[in-house]
């Protein structure tokens, strides 16, 4: 079996890794924006998936853990902070997050 | 010829599913459509993930994004909807519109799953076998043992980290006054 399905693996992680920033740079909520952020980590995942699979390696496998460890404690405290800004602002529009402005 | 074997088909029609799902699911205005897309997005990923030869992995897709981490996402979308407007949003929550073409989506994988089941042509993943479980646990809790260690310390400080955040405290009280309550 030859090494095409690597190499598209690795376009559509590069895909949806964009897909996923776009999500970041154009949503102003922020619960759309965590969302992105896991399509982001997915995306991650996927290229270490492919990676682990084209050299026949477990590592690929065992950074997946890594990285979706790291999504769910990110998770975790990012909808923490977004309860807290909703109790404050009563809305998840970042935006509102500007009175650090000088 | 890209469509000659199963294993194009059921891959190239997985890859198309997820980004198609992306696309939509970061151009939705309603967090709940938003969720269903990405479940769908997390479930053709992990087909993906099987036809690379990384079974755990995509077990592991299915258990933690499209369980866990959605559950989450739900349960948060549910609070933050309280209120006034929230028997408003109930009326609009899902309307045809909003469920019919997740659940097309989802047809589309299920009918590859059946595809991959029910073929004279055996599915393999890449590699015939992939990387095995058992290496991938031997690497895992040999060399690697150190990741296991900084997965526990993160899950733990994730967890004391959104307690502390999202805990509910009384405008009344400071933090110092707080913590004289909790201690005493």
């Amino acid at each position: 079996m030859d090494s095409q399905y690597i190499d598209h693996a690795m376009v559509l992680a590069g895909i949806l890794f964009c897909l996923g920033l776009v999500g970041v740079m154009v949503r102003r909520n922020l619960l759309f924006m965590m969302i992105s952020i896991e399509v982001m980590l997915n995306a991650a995942g996927l290229a270490f998936i492919a990676a682990g699979s084209a050299w026949g390696q477990p590592e690929g496998q065992i950074m997946f853990l890594a990285v979706i460890t790291l999504g769910a404690a990110e998770v975790a405290v990012g909808l923490g902070l977004t309860l807290l800004l909703f109790r404050h602002h009563n809305s998840v529009n970042v935006d509102q997050l500007n009175q650090l402005r000088g | 010829m890209i469509w000659a074997t199963l294993y194009n088909i059921v891959f190239y029609a997985s890859c198309g599913v997820t980004v198609l799902a992306t696309i939509l699911m970061i151009s939705r205005h309603n967090a709940v459509h938003a969720l269903l897309y990405l479940i769908i997005s997390s479930l053709s990923l992990a087909i993906i993930f099987y036809l690379l030869g990384a079974a755990f992995a995509a077990a592991l897709e299915v258990i933690v994004y499209a369980g866990a981490v959605m559950i989450l996402f739900v349960f948060v979308v549910m609070m933050l909807n309280q209120g006034q407007r929230s028997a408003a949003h109930e009326a609009a929550w899902l309307p045809a519109r909003g469920w019919i073409l997740p659940s097309l989506l989802a047809a589309i994988l299920l009918s590859l799953l059946l595809i991959g089941m029910y073929s004279d042509q055996p599915l393999q993943p890449y590699g015939v076998h992939g990387v095995a479980v058992k290496d991938v646990g031997i690497a895992l809790f040999g060399p690697y043992v150190l990741v296991v260690e900084l997965a526990s310390f993160l899950l733990l400080s994730g967890l004391i980290g959104a307690f502390h955040i999202a805990r509910k405290m009384p405008s009344h009280m400071s933090s110092n006054k707080l913590e004289e309550v909790d201690h005493g």
